[in-house]
């Protein structure tokens, strides 16, 4: 018996987000310098660089939070088209709320600390203009349970939840909605090694059963390689390296990345 | 021609106490917030001889709709003998010659403090509502320059984030005056601190409504024929206080809104809470003939609105 293989092919997919040649400067500090990024459905795209490198703020950018001085950012979508840069902040609101879901590093950024847990997961779905308590209250405890938080302390306000899951709530938060596109902006620094890797498998987990295309950034090579499909190594603004994980991590062609990678213990 | 016959004699003051230009601009910010219903339009504020707080928004807007004509009906909690009313009432009619009355059916100008007449109010009536706190975003958003961005984008998000934690802390929605409502369905408004009873009255009304802040000078109206929707969840309806099975021990009046009267020995008692409504049912039952008008809540059921 013979195996017929198919014949290499091109990938044909269009990629969900697609982000060119943006800059931006803050007076006289550019913080980004002429990236660009692309990332298809389903994929990780893990974004690595230290501390001021501008991925934290090329972040921001693809949640609209933050407008570059120039570049384009498209999503591919049905509601959306054209260049998401130039919506008006109602627009960029309802596609956020609705889209885009995010994680942040600090749970002060991203959660209401004095609502309730499942209030906080609420908020984006009374957002997108759900108006049944029921319905409210049965997706906000779904998208807990999916994040693996326990329910017992569904009501509980963050500000007495630990940094583990307070993390939770930001994750349910994020997908509640089934968001095309999820955000992790150093979504595990912070916690503690074990908790860390509690949070990682979760993410793992939300990746694999959901498809979501998620881009990730973190100075933790250790994350980025557990998780990442591909990455982009930044440094000053710039991108200085990319393509598959393994191939960045096993052959470092850049010297910034090859100390980056050697540096990792 | 000569000088006197272009001047107008000296008066102490203004007709209507305030001048014309104050009287002007409050004009144009009513017709303004006419024209949006629900949203809230900054004005000057005037000083008035009453303390910022005790009614001077809705004072500023009787004053400027006021002529020697309009009948004037002031209440305050429903009462027209209250001190903080009788004071108003006198005032307004000192300063313009209007004529006052208690008669809700005979007033064409109602200033009111926290209530809406029992009685249906016509087309040719105005309410004046006094308003302590004009926007229902500040306990979400206590910066007032984004809590005006989120009426602009219509982001009442927190606000029904607020509702939900209120059900889910209490089992139910804890709001009781100054329910927040949405306008025409698009401005939401705290209808000044109105009881819930009082909110469906607004809703499709055939008088218009005008509500000020004094103190933190902002106007805003529901015109005649307006939707005025209480924030709810589909699926937890709408609840008015449960005065409906209530009845007043003075006048007998059943299912209206009614002030608690508490009693030596610990009971309490119930008195209807619209003064003159209270009035009416007492000489009725009396054999005098008063004219009674139509009421919104009938057996202390709210007619559906059309």
């Amino acid at each position: 018996m013979t195996i017929t293989l198919d014949a290499p092919r091109l990938v044909k997919t269009k990629a969900l987000l697609s982000i060119r040649n943006v800059s931006k400067s803050y007076g006289s500090v550019a913080a980004v310098r002429d990236v660009s990024a692309t990332a298809y459905p389903g994929e990780v795209l893990g974004i690595v660089g230290e501390s001021g490198s501008g991925k934290s703020t090329l972040l921001r950018m693809m949640n609209l939070e933050e407008i570059p001085d120039c570049g384009d950012y498209t999503l591919d979508l049905p509601e959306v088209s054209g260049n998401l840069f130039e919506l008006d902040r109602f627009e960029r609101r309802m596609l956020c709320a609705k889209r885009i879901g995010i994680v942040y590093q600090n749970p002060h950024l991203g959660l209401l600390m004095d609502h309730t847990s499942s209030g906080n997961v609420a908020e984006r779905l009374l957002v997108a203009g759900e108006r049944r308590f029921g319905e409210l209250r049965a997706r906000a405890q779904e998208a807990l349970a999916a994040s693996e938080f326990p329910l017992d302390r569904l009501d509980d306000p963050p500000r007495d939840l630990s940094g583990g899951m307070q993390q939770r709530v930001q994750l349910a938060k994020a997908i509640a909605l089934e968001p095309a596109l999820l955000l992790l902006d150093e979504p595990t620094t912070g916690l503690d090694v074990s908790v860390q890797a509690l949070v990682l498998d979760t993410l793992k987990r939300l990746q694999q059963e959901r498809q979501i295309t998620m881009v990730l950034v973190s100075h933790d090579l250790g994350v980025i390689r557990t998780l990442a499909d591909r990455v982009m190594v930044m440094r000053r603004g710039q991108v200085v390296e990319a393509g598959l994980v393994d191939q960045i991590f096993q052959d470092p062609q850049h010297p910034y990345t090859q100390q980056l990678v050697h540096a990792k213990l | 021609m000569s000088l006197s016959s272009l001047t107008k004699p000296w008066q102490p003051m203004s007709y209507g106490f305030l001048d014309a230009s104050a009287k002007r601009e409050i004009r144009r910010k009513m017709l303004k917030a006419v024209a949006v219903p629900g949203c809230q339009m900054p004005y000057a504020s005037r000083e008035v001889p009453m303390a910022r707080g005790w009614g001077t928004g809705g004072l500023q807007v009787s004053l400027t709709l006021i002529n020697p004509k309009t009948c004037v009906k002031v209440i305050d909690q429903g009462a027209d003998d209250s001190v903080n009313a009788a004071s108003i009432r006198r005032f307004l009619a000192d300063v313009s010659g209007a004529p006052t009355t208690l008669d809700t059916l005979q007033a064409d100008l109602i200033q009111s403090r926290h209530r809406i007449p029992e009685e249906k109010l016509a087309a040719h009536q105005t309410l004046v509502l006094q308003v302590p706190n004009p926007e229902p975003l500040r306990s979400v958003q206590p910066n007032m320059s984004i809590a005006r961005q989120m009426h602009a984008d219509a982001d009442y998000g927190r606000m029904w984030l607020q509702l939900y934690e209120q059900i889910v802390r209490s089992g139910r929605v804890m709001q009781g005056a100054s329910y927040p409502a949405m306008v025409n369905g698009r401005h939401v408004m705290t209808p000044s601190p109105i009881p819930r009873w009082d909110v469906p009255k607004l809703h499709m009304a055939q008088h218009l409504t005008i509500l000020s802040a004094g103190r933190e000078k902002r106007i805003f109206a529901v015109p005649p024929f307006t939707r005025v929707e209480p924030l709810v969840f589909d699926d937890v309806p709408y609840k008015v206080e449960d005065h409906g099975d209530l009845t007043c021990n003075r006048s007998g009046a059943r299912g209206f809104f009614m002030n608690e009267i508490p009693l030596p020995d610990g009971s309490s008692t119930h008195e209807i809470s619209d003064s003159d409504y209270g009035v009416k049912t007492i000489r009725a039952r009396d054999g005098e003939t008063v004219e009674m008008g139509a009421t919104w809540y009938n057996n202390g059921q709210m007619e559906d609105a059309q």
